[in-house]
């Protein structure tokens, strides 16, 4: 990676942690609950970009690995938010269904 | 000239004679990650000034979830090009096939939560279309 290369790297991170910033004041102020949990998605997003960017900038590739569990931790915690607020439980009881049975 | 050697760096010189010889594709490994990291960025910073400044929530959440997806990608391309061994590369294509999948599918479950906890989109002049209630 030539220096240039890490410079506008560096530069690019900048503005990932400016844009995430920018997404924690929607994060606070939001009006709704689902305001909130759009930003927290996004923040996620914006942080695996970060995380794989800082990675190549500090020459050690080990924080990917970070980077996908963040990913999939992320879109699981979104979900299961939404299926709390939902049903206002975690462990919802399935209904039995009489007229489906054959 | 030598806004080259300082943009690219990829110009090997040789001291001893005074050829220089052209490490192509090194250089077009950097133009492609400046090319493809500009535009990611361009787009993950449009999709958070439209998540600040849109007025409803629908819309905000139409900025967001178009633009993280394409940014993303775009900006894991940039990285690709930059990697130095297969392995990395493989992590990398993991990575950027996990936010394809799982970033629309998280846009959709807030879109669906949201308009069935009954939040209205602010609609001015217009009014919403008489929807079926299993339609949803």
């Amino acid at each position: 990676m030539t220096p240039f290369i890490g410079y506008f790297m560096l530069g690019s991170a900048f503005l990932i942690i400016v844009s995430m910033a920018m997404m924690l004041t929607r994060l606070i102020g939001g009006p709704t609950l689902y305001d909130r949990l759009l930003a927290v998605n996004s923040f996620g997003t914006k942080t695996v970009l970060f995380l794989c960017v800082f990675c190549f900038i500090i020459g050690r590739p080990d924080g990917v690995d970070i980077a996908m569990l963040y990913a999939l931790m992320n879109f699981i915690a979104t979900i299961a938010v939404l299926k709390f607020f939902n049903y206002r439980a975690l462990n919802v009881t399935l209904m039995v269904n009489d007229e489906s049975e054959r | 000239m030598m806004s080259a050697f300082i943009l690219f760096g990829a110009v090997a010189a040789d001291t001893a004679a005074v050829t220089h010889s052209i490490d192509w594709v090194g250089l077009l490994r950097n133009v492609g990650t400046i090319i493809s990291m500009v535009t990611g960025l361009f787009f993950v910073m449009a999709g958070t000034i439209g998540v600040l400044r849109l007025p409803d929530f629908f819309t905000r959440l139409h900025a967001a979830g178009m633009t993280d997806t394409l940014g993303a990608e775009l900006i894991l391309i940039a990285l690709i090009f930059q990697s130095d061994s297969l392995q990395m590369v493989l992590k990398l294509l993991l990575v950027a096939f996990f936010l394809l999948i799982t970033s629309p599918t998280a846009t959709h479950a807030i879109a669906h939560a949201a308009y069935k906890a009954g939040v209205k989109p602010v609609l001015g002049k217009y009014s919403l279309p008489d929807v079926e209630e299993d339609g949803t």
